[in-house]
């Protein structure tokens, strides 16, 4: 079992956080030979009795719906539904934030080994060339002080080693990679793909972080569609049984579950020289002692973290001389829009499970465009096929048709599987007014200052919400469907994804050349703290049409490269 | 894929996979249980009357009843499920009492008895009113309000059990080495389609 470690004991690198970044550190330094203590403010994960795969609803006396019919009157304690795998939650018993008033925010946080990876959508993307130079190209936000050339070499060894899906297609919005074989497209899939074709939008093989050949010791999909439900047989990414689980066999591992870092603890010359968190379940406090640190919490919690460690060294915060630690805060624009599509009813039945996610996708199309209504772009994810029945799968049919009897459940027959929908991720521009700060006035449950959010879209991200609709609309009806669904008023600020409910957030602590801009360099190490290191996406100086997963994987990786090699030549 | 390939592929993957998951064999136990409890003949109710319990049942076939996919809603043990869930909720458990008590009282104005001892066509008479939001007025707003929440948990509970989910026609939720689209499912979609 885990044991607290004797204050003697110093660890090479003290990682806190488990999830992608935090996950990928953890593997890459410990097959360097780095001895790491792996923080988590979680409990462990046990896939065999933790994952609800497989299992029909018919084998909980509720359905899935709770006890009593809970989910019938409100929100249940499942964010994400009764099956879906231990993940975290929007809210936390004990562990606030706030909002400034007027502004509006939503924080989904985990805590568990492996942490969102856990559920995540397994859309694993590279960014484009052009991504990392943003500001050059539109005079918009701040480019990147690396380029995708320096990236691409850990994009290979990411995608290689969790196992990415995809195909060759030479779009410069959406670069090629190492992949496996994506299986084919599903019915309605196809009928989306011809659609796209008239509308001279391309739609192409997801980009999943799913093997469909054995890969490292993994064995390949086995097609249930039920990744979030997480994977018994880790045939998809998550970081604990990919890189956490294996990592720890190497012996140089130690994880410390139910661990909530309080603050980074800095000598004289302004180095860290341990991490002092409190044990979740006995509220002891504790310290690690370490030569550095490597800050995987999560954007924001990794943001309160630095913000939390104040000396007299560093009054506003460890590494936040710049006064960014917390800035540039960014979500990714979030639409939805969906119909029944009539070609689809009565379709022959077969089993249209395949990978949990869809086998096409839309990548970025008008890159090039000139004159759009708005910066930037969005990929476009696509949802429909058979699934497995669940409480509130009918709840539209019901509510379309009304009625009962014969008629009622020949027209579900009917329409089960016919509804197809879009679901828009695009790219928000940091701006002033959205960022998270410490909350002078509120603590959690151990005493830690918690994060106070501000949040506001532009007329940017509106405008390209809007966008979303139209484009969805366009699909739709070229494929027969009908939108029910009235235009919501965008500019008004309708329809548009809230700050954060995408769970793309990122960019508080952000790399760059310039100390007085950014708190990293390009190797995410803290410019004014050489054994600081932060390895998930508060990093990113922009947040691209593309979910944020891979890139958190590749710079991670690249980190503890280099982090490894600098300790290796006595500059760490 | 052959019986013979599936059964190897499920055992590999159970091999490969430590306990828990990929679990049929439990699931198909828990299926022959419920099964088993249904024929063994009376459910006894936790929460509803008996007669609030026959009421509920024949308004559960009259939404979904038995057709050349399954069996009706009541032998799928629908009624289980509501009574179960109102058993451990006051506020769903009025919804039942209350919206019972209406479908009596309201049948009792027009045919003079309780609904479960009305004529079939007296029954669905009732129905036609207040199966849709059209109707909505001062006499047939409750019922309208109760038999959407009755449609909707009659629908849920029954395409969630074993029998709905084989009346729909799902067959997933397995282990396919290869995952493959019927060529005769996308030449139907392709000759509907407008594209």
């Amino acid at each position: 079992m885990f044991q607290v470690a004797p204050r003697s004991t110093v660890y090479d690198v003290v990682v806190i956080g488990s999830g992608a970044g935090g996950g990928t550190a953890t593997k890459v330094l410990a097959d360097l030979g780095v001895n790491v203590a792996l923080l988590e403010a979680g409990p462990m994960i046990d896939p065999a009795k933790d994952f609800k795969e497989h299992m029909w609803p018919y084998q909980v006396p509720h359905r899935g719906i709770g006890d009593g019919g809970l989910g019938y009157f409100g929100p249940t304690p499942w964010d994400f539904g009764y099956f879906t795998t231990t993940s975290g939650g929007w809210q936390l018993p004990g562990e606030p934030y706030t909002v400034a008033p007027g502004d509006k925010w939503e924080w989904f946080r985990s805590r568990v080994v492996g942490g969102r990876t856990n559920h995540f959508g397994r859309i694993a993307l590279r960014f484009a060339d052009y991504d990392f130079a943003p500001y050059s190209r539109d005079g918009l936000g701040t480019d990147w002080p690396i380029t995708y050339d320096e990236l691409a070499p850990y994009y290979d060894k990411a995608e290689s080693f969790i196992g990415v899906t995809g195909s060759q297609e030479g779009i410069r919005s959406a670069p090629d990679g190492i992949f496996q074989a994506c299986p084919p497209p599903r019915v309605h899939e196809i009928l989306v793909q011809r659609a796209a074709k008239k509308l001279n939008i391309p739609c192409i093989p997801s980009r999943l972080a799913v093997i469909t050949k054995p890969t490292n010791g993994r064995p390949a999909c086995h097609y249930c569609a039920q990744c979030g439900r997480g994977c018994v047989s880790a045939s998809n990414y998550s970081s604990s049984q990919v890189q956490i689980f294996p990592a720890m066999e190497t012996g140089r591992v130690k994880l410390f579950t139910n661990a909530m870092a309080r603050e980074l603890i800095t000598d004289d010359s302004g180095r860290v020289t341990a991490v002092s968190y409190v044990d979740k379940i006995t509220r002891a406090e504790n310290q690690i002692r370490c030569r550095s640190v490597v800050v995987a919490c999560g954007a924001c919690e990794s943001a309160r973290l630095l913000l939390n460690s104040k000396s007299s060294r560093y009054p506003t915060g460890i590494a936040n001389g710049s006064g960014h630690v917390g800035r540039n805060l960014t979500d990714s624009v979030g639409y939805s829009l969906g119909a029944h599509i009539p070609a689809l009813d009565g379709l022959p039945r077969h089993n249209s499970d395949g990978m949990g996610g869809m086998h096409v996708y839309i990548p970025w199309w008008l890159w090039d465009a000139k004159n759009k209504e708005f910066p930037r772009g969005y990929h476009v994810e696509i949802g429909g096929g058979f699934h497995m029945p669940g409480i509130g799968s009918f709840n539209g049919i019901c509510s379309r048709h009304e009625g009962y009897g014969q008629d009622l459940k020949a027209a579900i027959y009917d329409q089960y599987g016919a509804n197809v929908s879009f679901a828009g991720r695009g790219e928000q521009i940091p701006n002033p007014h959205t960022f998270c700060e410490i909350d002078p006035d509120v603590v959690d449950r151990f005493g830690i200052p918690v994060l106070r959010f501000h949040f506001r879209w532009t007329d940017d991200e509106l405008k390209q919400a809007r966008h979303m609709h139209e484009t969805f609309q366009a699909i739709l009806e070229t494929m027969g469907g009908t939108v029910t669904r009235p235009k919501p008023n965008f500019l008004g600020g309708e329809g548009i994804s809230m700050g954060g409910e995408i769970i793309h957030e990122l960019g508080t602590i952000r790399m760059g050349k310039d100390p007085s801009a950014s708190v990293l360099n390009k190797y995410c190490q803290a410019h004014e703290v050489k054994n600081l290191f932060v390895a998930d996406a508060a990093p990113f100086v922009s947040n691209p049409d593309k979910n944020p997963t891979l890139t958190i994987i590749a710079l991670a990786w690249r980190t503890a490269e280099y982090l490894a090699q600098e300790m290796r030549q006595g500059n760490v | 894929m052959s019986e013979t390939s599936r059964r190897d592929l499920l055992r590999a993957i159970a091999l490969s996979v430590t306990a828990g998951g990929l679990n049929l064999e439990a699931a198909q136990h828990v299926h022959r249980l419920v099964a088993q409890a249904r024929t063994a003949s009376g459910y006894e109710p936790k929460a509803l009357t008996q007669h609030e319990y026959k009421t509920l049942e024949r308004l559960a076939d009259l939404i979904v009843p038995a057709d050349e996919h399954g069996p009706g809603a009541a032998s799928a043990g629908v009624c289980e499920f509501i009574d179960l869930l109102a058993s451990q909720n006051p506020q769903l458990l009025a919804i039942y009492t209350g919206g019972t008590a209406w479908l009596d009282s309201a049948m009792r104005r027009r045919a003079a008895t309780d609904f479960v001892s009305a004529k079939p066509e007296q029954q669905t008479a009732l129905l036609d009113l207040i199966a849709y939001r059209k109707n909505k007025s001062a006499e047939l707003g409750p019922g309208i309000q109760f038999f959407d929440w009755a449609r909707k948990m009659v629908v849920d509970a029954y395409y969630t059990s074993p029998e709905g989910i084989k009346a729909i026609g799902y067959l997933g939720n397995t282990a396919v080495a290869k995952f493959e689209v019927p060529q005769e499912a996308i030449d139907y979609a392709i000759k509907r389609s407008p594209v």
